[in-house]
């Protein structure tokens, strides 16, 4: 099956009315000895036999559908309301490009223009822009931008900041004179102390992410004091659902925040697409990578929205643009729009205060097995630590846990090293109290 | 077009005006501001940052294009034009007065030598 | 009141919900006696408060001032508009795809596993290349991973190369991405056919360069003849070959990138396979590798050992990763489904019909207006507005008139060697009959330009909205709403301290 309407008369008929004889005629450009043989890929197929093959890999998978899951670590299931799949999946939404003839893409532009509103005001930022590939390209991006605001050249980031984000900036850095210095944590938290002594005046930016990667709440406020103290920026990268009861990362003086944003109406789908949230403050407006939409008029003075400050962009800047970044997560940040559209300030306060109850019962109820405690003793949002005794490891326990139809917590040693008994567990208002209670029962059982 | 007799030019569109104090004024002409059509942010040079002839010292942009603007003489940047900063149409409404970009103490005052005439610059950008 | 009406935000009542979050069945507890207060929020997001119905009708009412491949013909040029399958997104929203956790331990994934496994080895077939990832969100993130890739090839080899060679017809991501990855960028003047010039390429072709980006077919639709030629000039010197995939749509079944001498190169899968452009992403832009090249791929990659498959998550030599966990999943099982539904003999069918429809708008517009580098073209081609500049008239004034005739707009003002350019990439999902009227469409603004030329300036007159006033818009840029200060308002005049970035 193709979805090439032109049958082959119409198309022998096209090729006679540009005068050729053959379509090999035509495509002589390309050398006889580049002429591909016939791909090694298998015959098509007709729908119900993709939708088959499609049934049965995704039934090779346990997902969240059969399995109650206690993953975080990054990627969090939460809800998405109907409204939001019924609405983003119109043709209108999924099927135009990138709106660069603004008069043909009202839509998407005042929808980008109502996402940067939003996510200024979730945020409590100045400007955000019309989103990035994900999180971790986001944070890699807002360290960028610190290296061309200050002109400086070393990096500051905690290792309590997610491993993905830390190795794409890596990544990214490769090729840059600018340096990444990691700064290591105590009992859960970045070590303000370590941090002090590691800032001297050639420190474009420090990033920390709250809640931080073990799930414990940073001390965001006086990390961002002391990159101000020797002039450097401070980066914050957050968790937008836990934006409904923490702090934003303007109350604490962020000058560049950056999230995940998939949780927000969007599917885990295996981790990607993703969202990339971007904010930054009013100083930092014509460094800011990516797309932007605007509010201006149009001839007759009405309302209208375009995509502005292009001049930024790789399309007209090329290699002297803020960034390389064309094609964004636009579907994505629909999505989100919607989502916080319908939850409204409420919502998104109860939703949050949702995720925090439940994972505080679950971590009490845990901490009661006498062979688990809570790694850290800090302050929590959904998400926390826990050190099994040298007799549980890990590993056995999940694989005990997969058997009775849970996934347990993921096991920090693949990131961490030197937690070998630590796993991450994260608990969203998708799960229920009895799936809590059974999870005690079999973990119970298991001593 | 206006190519005023008393300014000197450079072949990338600058003029330049040596004042009595020996600073020299530079902006854009106003065959490029008409080229660039509407110029919407104006990136200016920073005081006393140094600058050498022929390298790009500020930026003009319009929506779609981004443009270098070149110092005619080397020297260091002695003011810069905050007006034009906050509102960039002077560009384009009266690039020769207070359309100016930024001033200039020269270092090297030979290099003046190297500019254009009016009639020169007038020629160029008749070909 | 325009159709797209207010903003969200000015539908916006008090205490009004738009969907109501589940009670918790765990005992209660007021946050501030498990978080300290300086971590909590003062105030709630002001954001809007609206009914599920408002929120319905505004995004349905808004979603009906865009035009979109379902609804018009986007002939935008190098974005291969193509149609895309209902059926992909059937297959995407599959819960076993869409509700699974990409930290679940393997053996619960391994349907996701061998699906990325066997598009790997899909795209190896349709390239030629001998491995890919799947990591890259997009293209230009794929070009950036590539440039990554090129880097520390040649510090292994211990090369000091800091030089991009870049044709001036190319992307504007191209040059972008070599920036970002440290690079120098030395921009190739194409020859007067529209092709590499040889002459210019030897004359440029130092020990410092690295690799030779390039598009083929290039954004002017042509194919490099002389690839090969190129591809074994740039060996000798020990550089590399990079192409740009955005324009694969006119290779399916016809060539190899990877039998072309090409080292390594991009795919755009929101292109090529019919993936949603989403009104500006997501995309997937995986990058495919020649042997050697291998060992740099970002991690963590797919093994299959035996019949099960699993996360390699190190690399002798990789560069590392681009993305958290494994890239633009969702997009990557669309992509999927579309190729197995084609198969070997769809794919190349897409792409010979989309070369003839080109070629066959190209001559039913020749008339009209001039291909500046005219000779047979691939999946696109480029034409020149330059002779309306005499009736005042720009390519971009054309593509807004356009729009009025209910197509969008070709890709205007690119490639930057072309004078008043409109590109223009029918694909192959697009019929004879809808090439027709798209070719009679220009011909009409043509005349117009002629007879009615302000008719054209002023274009567009049957949207939403007029031409848009972009001056203002960067001038005073207005990213953000902000709700109107009542007590201003009730005075009648505007307010006097609008805040930053925001409207007032």
């Amino acid at each position: 099956m193709d979805y090439a309407p032109n049958t082959d008369t119409q198309l022998e008929e096209m090729l006679r009315a540009i005068g050729m004889g053959s379509f090999e005629e035509l495509i002589s450009a390309v050398p006889a000895e580049l002429h591909a043989r016939e791909l090694d890929v298998p015959a098509g197929l007709a729908e119900p036999q993709v939708i088959a093959l499609g049934e049965e890999l995704a039934g090779r998978n346990r997902a969240l559908t059969e399995m109650v899951s206690f993953l975080g670590a990054g990627c969090y299931a939460h809800l998405i309301p109907t409204v939001v799949d019924a609405l983003s999946a119109r043709g209108e939404w999924l099927t135009p490009y990138t709106p660069y003839q603004a008069e043909a893409s009202q839509g998407t532009l005042q929808a980008i223009y109502e996402f940067q509103t939003m996510v200024c005001e979730l945020f409590q930022m100045d400007l955000a822009n019309a989103s990035l590939y994900d999180g971790a390209s986001s944070v890699a991006e807002a360290a960028l931008l610190a290296l061309r605001a200050t002109e400086r050249s070393r990096i500051l980031v905690s290792e309590a900041v997610h491993p993905h984000a830390r190795e794409t900036l890596a990544t990214y850095l490769i090729g840059s004179p600018a340096t990444l210095q990691e700064i290591p944590t105590v009992n859960g938290v970045t070590d303000l102390e370590a941090l002090g002594k590691a800032l001297r005046d050639d420190v474009a930016c420090v990033i920390l992410q709250q809640p931080n990667v073990f799930g414990c709440l940073e001390p965001m406020g006086q990390a961002g004091h002391l990159a101000h103290r020797i002039g450097g920026l401070f980066i914050a990268s957050v968790y937008p659902i836990s934006l409904g009861l923490l702090q934003p990362p303007g109350a604490y003086g962020s000058d560049i925040a950056v999230a995940e944003g998939r949780c927000l109406g969007s599917p885990m789908a295996y981790g990607g697409p993703g969202l990339g949230l971007f904010t930054t403050t009013a100083a930092l407006l014509r460094k800011v990578p990516g797309r932007l939409a605007g509010c201006t008029v149009d001839q007759a003075g009405r309302r209208a929205f375009t995509l502005t400050l292009q001049t930024r962009e790789q399309h007209i800047r090329r290699e002297r643009a803020t960034s390389n970044i064309c094609t964004n997560e636009g579907w994505l940040a629909l999505r989100a729009t919607i989502f916080l559209s319908l939850l409204g300030p409420r919502g998104m306060q109860e939703l949050a205060r949702l995720n925090l109850e439940k994972a505080h019962y679950a971590r009490e109820r845990l901490r009661e097995i006498p062979w688990i405690r809570s790694a850290f003793d800090q302050p929590v949002f959904n998400e926390f630590t826990l050190q099994f005794d040298a007799a549980h490891p890990v590993e056995t326990v999940n694989r005990r846990l997969a058997a009775e139809g849970f996934v347990g917590g993921f096991p920090l040693a693949e990131w961490y090293p030197t937690m070998p008994q630590a796993s991450l567990w994260c608990v969203t208002e998708l799960i229920g109290k009895p799936s809590i209670d059974r999870l005690i029962d079999v973990l119970t059982r298991s001593g | 077009m206006q190519v005023p007799a008393e300014l000197r030019y450079t072949k990338t569109h600058e003029w330049m005006r040596q004042d009595a104090n020996n600073e020299a004024v530079v902006g854009i002409t106003a065959h490029a501001q008409e080229e660039l059509r509407d110029v919407v942010f104006v990136e200016l040079p920073k005081v006393g940052q140094a600058v050498k002839q022929g390298e790009p010292s500020a930026v003009i942009e319009s929506v779609k294009a981004a443009f270098d603007i070149y110092a005619p003489v080397s020297g260091t940047v002695s003011r810069v034009n905050e007006a034009v900063a906050n509102t960039p149409q002077l560009v384009n409404q009266d690039c020769y007065g207070k359309g100016w970009l930024f001033a200039i103490t020269p270092t090297a005052p030979a290099e003046t030598a190297s500019l254009l005439s009016s009639e020169a610059y007038e020629k160029q950008i008749k070909a | 009141m325009s159709m797209s009406g207010p903003l969200i935000f000015e539908r916006s009542v008090p205490g009004r919900r738009g969907y109501a979050v589940p009670p918790g069945d765990v005992p209660a507890v007021p946050p501030g006696d498990v978080l300290p207060e300086d971590h909590l929020r003062a105030a709630p997001p002001r954001l809007p408060e609206v009914a599920e119905f408002d929120a319905v009708r505004h995004y349905t009412r808004l979603s009906q001032a865009n035009f979109s491949v379902d609804t018009h013909f986007y002939p935008l040029g190098s974005c291969t508009m193509k149609y895309n399958p209902k059926l992909n997104e059937r297959i995407a929203a599959l819960p076993g795809f869409a509700w699974l956790h990409p930290l679940q331990p393997a053996a619960q994934a391994q349907g996701i596993l061998q699906l990325l496994y066997e598009l790997e080895q899909l795209l190896c077939a349709i390239t030629g290349m001998a491995a890919f990832t799947l990591q890259p969100a997009a293209g230009a993130q794929g070009e950036l991973a590539g440039l990554k890739i090129i880097a520390a090839y040649h510090r292994r080899k211990r090369r000091a190369r800091s030089t991009i060679l870049i044709p001036d017809s190319a992307h504007g991501t191209n040059p972008a991405s070599a920036a970002l990855s440290g690079f120098t960028v030395i921009q190739l003047k194409s020859g007067p056919d529209g092709l590499i010039d040889l002459r210019e390429l030897r004359r440029k072709l130092t020990k410092d360069v690295a690799a030779l980006m390039l598009t083929n077919p290039n954004t002017l639709g042509l194919f490099e003849r002389e690839i090969k030629t190129i591809a074994a000039l740039l060996h000798e010197q020990g550089a590399l070959v990079y192409m740009d995939g955005a324009n694969m749509n006119a290779l399916l079944g016809i060539s190899r990138p990877g039998d072309m001498g090409v080292d390594l190169l991009q795919l755009n899968l929101h292109k090529t396979f019919s993936t949603p452009h989403g009104g500006g992403g997501p995309g997937a832009g995986p990058v495919g590798v020649a042997k050697a090249l291998e060992d740099f791929l970002p991690v963590p990659r797919v093994r299959k050992v035996g019949t099960r498959f699993r996360w390699e998550a190190r690399g002798r030599a990789t560069v590392g990763r681009v993305h958290g966990f494994y890239g633009n999943v969702g997009v990557l099982v669309r992509a999927y489904a579309y190729i197995r539904t084609l198969g070997r003999e769809g794919l190349a069918r897409a792409s010979r019909a989309a070369i003839i429809n080109a070629n066959y708008l190209k001559v039913r517009l020749q008339d009209t207006f001039p291909v500046p580098f005219d000779d047979h073209c691939l999946h696109e081609f480029v034409v020149t507005l330059k002779a309306l500049r005499a009736r005042g008239i720009s390519a971009g004034d054309v593509a807004k008139r356009l729009l009025d005739y209910g197509c969008y707009a070709p890709t205007v003002y690119f490639p930057l060697i072309v004078e008043e350019a409109l590109m223009i990439e029918p694909t192959e999902t697009e019929s004879k009959e809808t090439l027709d009227e798209f070719a009679q469409a220009l011909r009409a603004i043509a005349h117009e330009a002629q007879h009615n030329p302000e008719l054209v300036r002023r274009a567009p007159q049957r949207m939403v909205v007029d031409r848009v006033d972009e001056v203002k818009a960067a001038r005073e840029p207005n990213l953000r709403w902000v709700e109107p200060d009542p007590s201003v308002q009730a005075a009648g005049s505007k307010p006097h301290a609008a805040p930053p970035l925001g409207s007032g």
